[in-house]
């Protein structure tokens, strides 16, 4: 009778089941993760240097790529995920599972994570960025050596937000079939009334969020020098 | 090395044109401490800017060492900067970044070898006496100290030329001094031409040879230290001269009233400062006479002594010959 013994109120196949889940968000999480850091800082850099009074101020650069940015922002992102189905579809060959779930995953957090790039690097000393335009900074050298390590916290401490952020965008991903923790809980937590297996899927989300955070939070104190 | 030529400055804002500096010629000469002193708002800010190209004048021209920094394209206006150092009242070090890593970034800037940042860094932080605290993060240091790491990493590319833009006005006055004993040391030492702004004539008065004044965006005032600071003309100056010295003008002229006689300002200049003149032209001329107030210090290293006296009396036009005719400056403040 040991395969039928219930763990939490859930039985193994359901228990197989969440641990399928949960590896889907930690694999959305990690291809979609990576990608939305990669894009989102150029993006956030570019916000914050065609600002006024900065290297490269433009008006009708900043406009654009702010309008562009809160577009997607605006963008419930079930209806994101939607309209890039067309799109997915062609650059990943399906819009369903782990692998349709990356596309609509980046560009919604892309924006994101670039505004909280901006932000951060708001932060930065205006001194400082003034110093480095006394001492003959190319603008490359600006952006690497001065604006990225001065900002680093920020920028880290955005990355863990962001991260956070796409572990509850996976779980609407459920919506259009990427699987993955907050599907099960949709199907089955509430479509098939099984508490406990909502229970236990938003306990196991809880859980990864807590280790996003406090691994965030230490990366922020280690390079937090002031 | 600098020439200011007809330079201008204004802003548009939203409620007009705004002017911050009016048109202007100023000469700085190598080798020399040049303070610009005003109240905030001056425009000394904007005219120390305008020397390593920040701000963009709105006309006229900055030459240095006879390149006009306003037309220079943009990789020579780099290269122009890096031939110029710059500190800064807040000093602008980059936190996320030790000592020596913060004094090495102009040097990796200009691409120098690692080995020879290496060596150049330690260089300098001998210089300013913190080799000890090459490893720490700016967040552990003094004021004072973060300025010595600020000067270190300014003097990085051996420039000819450092703008100070308020460098002491963060740190208290004896951390102040021994920054400003450290900059008239290097100014010495290696020929280094300074122009520092402030709006503390203490500043000027310590380390500057050649001073000009400016109000409300105006050049007001300018010449030796010595001939400003003892003999100011504009009221601004006066103004500064009067705060530097604790001089109560309205007690003096309160005090003058009461008292008979000539009154006369006499300005002692050099090693005249310290030459018993009063006493000896008192006793050949038989005049009598009183101090009402004075003051004694020194303009860089040299010492002045500037007394208010009444005299009674004897013949005090003889003794105003003597005393003029002995290199003191004699001024009439009542005949």
């Amino acid at each position: 009778m040991i395969t039928t013994a219930t763990v939490l109120g859930l039985d193994p196949a359901k228990w197989s089941e969440v641990l399928v889940a949960t590896g889907d968000t930690l694999l959305m999480l990690a291809g979609a993760l990576p990608l939305t850091l990669l894009l989102g800082l150029p993006l956030g850099v570019l916000l914050f240097l065609s600002d006024a009074r900065q290297r490269l101020e433009n008006r009708w650069l900043h406009g654009a790529l702010a309008l562009l940015v809160n577009l997607v922002r605006s963008a419930p992102f079930i209806i994101l995920m939607i309209v890039l189905i067309p799109v997915t579809l062609r650059l990943m060959g399906t819009s369903l599972g782990v692998r349709g779930a990356i596309l609509p995953l980046v560009v919604g957090a892309v924006p994101f994570y670039a505004r909280l790039v901006e932000t951060a690097l708001r932060e930065v000393h205006p001194g400082v960025i003034e110093a480095s335009e006394a001492m003959g900074a190319t603008t490359g050298q600006l952006i690497r050596r001065v604006l990225l390590p001065e900002a680093m916290p920020g920028l880290l401490a955005g990355a863990t937000v962001t991260a956070v952020a796409l572990i509850g965008f996976t779980a609407m991903g459920g919506a259009i079939g990427s699987g993955g923790l907050g599907d099960l809980a949709y199907r089955d937590g509430y479509l098939r009334s099984q508490t406990s297996v909502a229970v236990v899927t938003v306990a196991l989300l809880l859980i990864i969020v807590q280790i996003l955070q406090w691994l965030g939070d230490r990366l922020v104190r280690h390079f937090n020098r002031r | 090395m600098i020439q200011f030529k007809n330079i201008g400055k204004s802003y548009a804002t939203a409620a007009g044109e705004t002017v911050a500096l009016r048109p202007l010629d100023l000469e700085i000469r190598q080798g020399e401490i040049f303070g610009i002193i005003g109240q905030s708002g001056a425009g000394k800010s904007t005219l120390l800017r305008l020397i390593n190209g920040l701000e963009r004048p709105s006309q006229g021209q900055v030459l240095v060492d006879g390149q006009d920094i306003a037309a220079l394209p943009d990789p020579e206006l780099r290269a122009a900067r890096r031939r110029i150092g710059m500190i800064f009242q807040h000093f602008n070090l980059l936190s996320s970044q030790t000592v020596a890593n913060n004094v090495a970034f102009p040097l990796q800037m200009a691409g120098m070898k690692r080995a020879d940042i290496d060596q150049r860094v330690a260089q300098l932080l001998d210089r300013v006496g913190l080799r000890a605290l090459a490893d720490r993060y700016p967040a552990q240091l003094s004021g004072g100290q973060k300025q010595r790491v600020g000067i270190a990493r300014a003097l990085a590319t051996q420039p000819q030329l450092l703008l100070c833009d308020e460098a002491t006005s963060a740190l208290d006055p004896q951390t102040t001094q021994s920054i400003l004993r450290l900059l008239a040391d290097l100014n010495r030492e290696l020929g280094l031409t300074i122009v520092l702004i402030t709006h503390e004539m203490e500043v000027v008065r310590s380390i500057c040879h050649r001073v000009a004044v400016l109000d409300a965006g105006q050049l007001v005032e300018s010449g030796p230290v010595t001939q400003v600071f003892l003999h100011p003309a504009h009221p601004t100056t006066r103004q500064f001269v009067v705060d530097a010295e604790h001089l109560d003008e309205d007690e003096q002229h309160r005090a003058l009233e009461a008292v008979p006689g000539r009154i006369l300002r006499l300005t002692f200049l050099g090693s005249d400062t310290y030459r018993p003149l009063l006493g000896q032209v008192a006793r050949q001329t038989g005049v009598d006479y009183t101090i009402l107030g004075g003051r004694i210090g020194r303009i860089r290293d040299t010492p002045y002594g500037q007394l208010t006296i009444a005299l009674t009396d004897g013949d005090a036009t003889a003794a105003v010959a003597r005393l003029e005719q002995a290199g003191v400056h004699v001024e009439v403040l009542r005949a």
